[in-house]
């Protein structure tokens, strides 16, 4: 299995402090991989270190070709989706401007106009609301429409920063299972920061945890799940 | 009755060119979040720009397409030259770039073009329109042009990629990066696209006060009022309110006794206090709401 996302040394600086202190990570390509931390360990920060809207040293490579330096639109034109915490939705927009978004960067007319048909079926929730504002839907609804924006790039890297936050369990349920479908027929190689360990280690193939900036442990998600130092310090049981 | 009509009609004719600064206005202050105050010189700069091509014999209509190529690029450049690198910068150090801008403007139309007034022509004429007292020909071209341009902006923002990127950036910018957007070219099509707006507005009311380099500024405050009173956030109540105000200027020089032309002016300045005091966002605006 080849390494499509290789981090080495990763400090990241937020004016003089430093959240990251060398993080060292790899994605391997077609994994779905988590990474766990508490509060404040750095999750999100690592997340905005891969798309440079933070300021970082050391070396991030995708697909071999390194990513510092790179503005964060231009990162995203490698198929780098990023869907940020607090969803980032363009609330005044429709529904499906919001798809188009998405799309922005891409040129195929006809490709465009059939994923979002692809996306209206895997989310039939977003088909009935199309037209409609994108503010005025629920919490669950956004996290929807914001995958399905992030996919609509055809990327071939997806970070996901707490999909779960704010959502009734079911819908949690519901999204967790369109991300594996996703990463297992669409070939989209998948990161998910997670507080809701439990859920992330059944979903994942791979879990790295994190903590105050620091990987602090990694292996096969079954493997995290059955860990008991994991087991008290995450999921709490 | 008839002067009453007048009067409105007048009024929605000024109102037009009110709009066209008002929308200039709105669309860098929704890009970047500051106002231009240089907008009135940007303009009358571009209407010079036209006056001089006529005076070299270049056709009305083609002047004004080259007028608008050249204000377009000028407005790029101004970005790019001056408030890109002040992007992260404070914001009186954005207002101090801004008062450069207008003075550096000001005096450059000054200096290449003095301060004698000049007659700018106007490719409509001045006779009665269709045969009625109450409008000239040319006020309804002010209308009609700004009509069409409104038209075409519309359709710009709401069906075209390019259009629906620039929303998207000025929205929200980190999600419209997020998306692919290169965001700070948005920001610099908007610059020129506002300064191609301002120099319609410019040609269009230069045959009706004269071209001198101080021409806009008067214009430019009621642009202000007019963004003010639709709401700095919306392009479309900037709109509205350009002919709400220039409607409303009318009026009162008309009919309460003391404005007359001498006091219009604190009108527009009374009037975007008011709209603060208030409703702060404006008739269409959003709340402006800033974590702190």
């Amino acid at each position: 299995m080849t390494t499509m996302l290789n981090v080495r040394d990763l400090r990241a600086y937020y004016g003089q402090v430093q959240a990251l202190h060398g993080l060292e990570f790899g994605l391997n390509e077609g994994s779905l991989t988590t990474l766990l931390g508490a509060n404040g360990a750095g999750k999100t920060t690592t997340l905005r270190a891969i798309c440079n809207m933070v300021r970082t040293t050391g070396s991030i490579e995708f697909e071999g070709a390194p990513l510092t330096g790179r503005s964060t639109e231009n990162i995203v034109r490698l198929g780098i989706a990023h869907v940020p915490q607090g969803r980032g939705t363009f609330t005044t927009m429709t529904v499906e401007e919001n798809l188009q978004l998405g799309s922005i960067t891409r040129k195929d007319k006809a490709g465009i106009v059939s994923d979002i048909e692809r996306m209206y079926d895997h989310f039939p929730v977003l088909k009935a609301r199309h037209t409609q504002q994108a503010g005025t839907l629920s919490g669950g609804e956004q996290q929807m429409l914001a995958v399905a924006r992030a996919l609509m790039l055809r990327p071939r890297l997806m970070l996901l920063d707490e999909p779960s936050f704010g959502l009734a369990p079911l819908i949690v349920r519901d999204l967790f299972k369109i991300l594996g479908k996703i990463n297992r027929e669409d070939k989209v190689t998948i990161l998910v920061v997670e507080q809701n360990a439990q859920l992330a280690l059944e979903l994942a193939d791979k879990a790295y945890v994190i903590e105050t900036g620091r990987i602090v442990m990694s292996g096969n998600a079954a493997e995290i799940a059955n860990n008991e130092d994991v087991r008290k310090s995450y999921l709490g049981y | 009755m008839e002067l009453f009509t007048n009067q409105i009609l007048a009024g929605i004719a000024t109102g037009a060119i009110y709009a066209c600064m008002a929308l200039a206005v709105v669309m860098i202050y929704q890009a970047i979040d500051h106002l231009n105050f240089a907008q009135g010189e940007m303009a009358t700069f571009s209407t010079f720009v036209a006056w001089q091509l006529i005076q070299w014999g270049v056709p009305y209509w083609g002047a004004f397409l080259i007028t608008l190529a050249f204000s377009f690029v000028g407005g790029i450049l101004i970005e790019r030259v001056l408030f890109k690198p002040l992007a992260k910068a404070p914001i009186l150090t954005n207002v101090a770039g801004f008062i450069a801008l207008f003075a550096i403007i000001n005096s450059c139309s000054g200096l290449i073009w003095d301060f004698t007034i000049k007659q700018f022509p106007t490719p409509f004429g001045s006779s009665p329109f269709l045969g009625s007292q109450l409008i000239s020909t040319h006020q309804a071209g002010m209308i009609g042009v700004t009509l069409v341009l409104l038209i075409l902006l519309f359709f710009f923002f709401r069906f075209t990629r390019i259009g629906l990127a620039m929303r998207a950036a000025a929205s929200l910018p980190e999600s419209a990066r997020l998306v692919g957007i290169n965001t700070s070219w948005m920001i610099a099509l908007g610059w020129g696209m506002a300064t191609a707006i301002g120099a319609i507005a410019g040609m269009l009311i230069a045959p009706v006060v004269f071209l001198e380099p101080n021409m806009m500024i008067g214009v430019l405050l009621y642009g202000f009022a007019a963004a003010v009173l639709g709401g700095l956030t919306s392009p479309f109540g900037a709109v509205i309110g350009g002919f709400l105000v220039g409607i409303f200027e009318n009026l009162a020089g008309t009919y309460i006794p003391g404005v007359g032309n001498e006091l219009k002016l604190p009108i527009a300045l009374a009037l975007i206090i008011t709209v603060l005091v208030v409703k702060p966002a404006g008739l269409f605006g959003r709340p402006i709401v800033k974590r702190v």
